[in-house]
């Protein structure tokens, strides 16, 4: 460790002051700070004192990620082929995450430094996070053009167009998913996404619970074979780190006992979705729409909804930041993407929108609670 | 000519330019650009009725009451968007086709009515001419430009030619996929978002 330190220390005086390579003094901190943690520490208000501080929170979420992605990687191989065995699902599922993974990191980190170089400001670590959620939420089989461009995009128009990280109204890697989304539909619709090279397609458990006017969406869910036992440990097809509830709710629970998501936010969103599911089976017998029947159940184990309520929605920039406001924003996402993916028929899963229009909406959210506050306040002011 | 006198044609094109500074004209940029004959056939358009409405009304200016200007001038430019309007449909029929109503919606164009007002009002024949003729050439210009990439990215074509090798494309055995978001509007948005931030980069003009 001593020695690390050195070497460290030696080569500083190239990257400060008058040193050569004095422009590139972003990637030299990235470095230092990411191995030790920096002896500076905030000493006055109004910054909270803690002993994490953003890389260690950021490695948190990594962490909760982790159960996800595990889970993801053995799933693409057995989806693959179901009768291979465990160690074989898991080498075939990396061999397919592990290169959009690394892409997404390179081409992604590639804008992060290169802003940071011309902005003359230290890297941020929020990009591990982005970098890592957007490879997570892309079907296994896209093609990595596709996965750079679009990270390009979300890191350059969903973050350093406004101004870098912390400035951002969108969730950046929810923006570069948006915008492989809206730009090749054929291979991201989200109903049938499941294509290794010389695997099948199969429609996923939305597309399926959508397909038949007329009937029940959970009789065709049981049709296809999917039952909500599988889909809740997350052996169906979708995005790569989407399908396992089981293992996100691992990760959410980290998320919430460390605060850093905010479990008012993904009780909301659990809130919003049951609420309008249940209005929605309540309708179910006089419309010919199969996704009413679907309960809350169904909504929270398929498609992508566990996934980005715990990790996209709960991003601490793009969020409401009031405690009441957490609770309208999650109800508000929750509800959505019951709207959507029941009543809107151009998208079989409604999760990436519902989030990005959670996002434009939050700071009138908090606005609306902070007046609400003030008002309510005065009121008891005149009264006295 | 002196730099003075060739200041409304020049400033328009570049660094006061009325869709990237003035954010002017917006919503026909957003329509028309999906491929670049209809943007050429719109700018041309534009740049008639811009240039012939600040003729006339800098002719009539000595002459038309100022409280009724603003009729005055809508009068002109109706006038002029239907004469393009019915030669388009005479000669460019197809094209005029695509155009649909954006070509009748020259009328509501700010730029139009706004360098009715706040320059063939005030100046002389000739600069006024100049000046249609910079603001309509700098839409022109942003028109053309966001319709390139727009048209490259999103159909493979230059001015309906094919330019991306079919060779690349997934149902020919390559790779290649048109980007669909540029056939969006949401596309020429954020192309348009791309130029204003590279003029400004260039020029280091700020908002407030």
């Amino acid at each position: 460790m001593r020695n690390l330190r050195n070497i460290l220390d030696g080569i500083a005086p190239h990257f400060t002051g008058e040193g050569r390579l004095q422009r590139l003094y972003p990637l030299y901190e990235m470095l230092d700070t990411m191995l030790y943690t920096p002896g500076e520490v905030t000493s006055r208000a109004p910054h909270i004192r803690d002993a994490v501080d953003m890389k260690r929170s950021m490695v948190t979420v990594i962490l909760a990620l982790f159960p996800a992605l595990l889970f993801g990687a053995w799933n693409t191989g057995h989806q693959h082929d179901p009768l291979a065995g465990w160690g074989t699902n898991f080498a075939v599922g990396l061999q397919a995450l592990l290169p959009v993974l690394f892409v997404s990191y390179l081409v992604g980190g590639f804008w992060e430094v290169l802003f940071a170089v011309i902005r003359r400001h230290e890297i941020n670590e929020g990009f591990l996070v982005t970098g890592m959620l957007y490879a997570l939420i892309l079907p296994p089989a896209v093609p990595l053009w596709m996965t750079a461009l679009g990270i390009s995009f979300g890191v350059v128009i969903g973050k350093e167009v406004t101004g870098g990280t912390g400035y951002n109204i969108f969730n950046p890697a929810l923006v570069a998913r948006a915008f492989v989304f809206f730009a090749y539909p054929s291979e991201m619709s989200g109903d049938a996404v499941w294509y290794l090279p010389d695997a099948v397609s199969a429609a996923t458990p939305l597309a399926v619970a959508a397909s038949v006017d007329g009937a029940s969406g959970i009789r065709l869910l049981g049709e296809a074979g999917y039952t909500l036992q599988e889909m809740f440990w997350g052996t169906v097809p979708g995005s790569f780190a989407e399908t396992s509830v089981a293992a996100i709710a691992l990760g959410a629970v980290l998320l919430a006992w460390t605060k850093i998501a905010s479990w008012r936010i993904m009780a909301g969103g659990l809130l919003g979705m049951s609420v309008l599911a249940l209005i929605g089976n309540a309708f179910a017998s006089s419309f010919t729409n199969p996704m009413l029947a679907l309960s809350p159940m169904h909504h929270l184990v398929m498609g992508s909804f566990a996934f980005g309520l715990v990790f996209m929605a709960t991003d601490p920039v793009s969020a409401a930041q009031t405690d009441r406001g957490r609770w309208i924003y999650g109800f508000g996402i929750g509800a959505l993407v019951v709207l959507i993916r029941v009543i809107n028929p151009a998208f079989a899963e409604g999760t990436m929108l519902a989030i990005l229009l959670g996002n434009a909406f939050s700071p009138m959210i908090d606005y609306g609670v902070l007046r609400a506050n003030i008002s309510r306040r005065r009121r008891g002011y005149a009264k006295q | 000519m002196t730099k003075k006198t060739l200041d409304p044609l020049v400033g328009p094109m570049g660094v006061n330019n009325p869709i990237t500074r003035q954010v002017l004209g917006i919503c026909s940029a957003l329509a028309v650009t999906v491929k670049m004959d209809t943007a050429l056939v719109m700018s041309g358009a534009l740049i008639f009725v811009l240039v012939g409405s600040n003729v006339m009304v800098s002719l009539l200016r000595n002459l038309i009451p100022p409280r009724a200007r603003i009729i005055v001038m809508l009068v002109i430019i109706a006038t002029l968007v239907i004469f393009i309007d019915q030669l388009l449909k005479a000669f460019l029929y197809d094209i005029s086709k695509q155009l649909s109503v954006f070509v009748g919606l020259i009328i509501t164009n700010c730029i139009v009515l706004g360098r009715a007002e706040a320059f063939a009002l005030k100046n002389g024949v000739g600069a006024s001419a100049l000046d249609g003729l910079g603001n309509g050439v700098g839409y022109g210009i942003i028109l053309v430009l966001v319709a390139f990439f727009r048209e490259l990215f999103g159909s493979g074509t230059f001015l309906g030619i094919q330019v991306v090798p079919l060779g690349l494309y997934a149902q020919h055995g390559g790779w290649y996929m048109n980007n669909g978001l540029m056939l969006l509007a949401p596309g020429a948005f954020f192309v348009l978002g791309l130029l204003v931030w590279l003029q400004r980069t260039i020029s280091g003009y700020t908002e407030d």
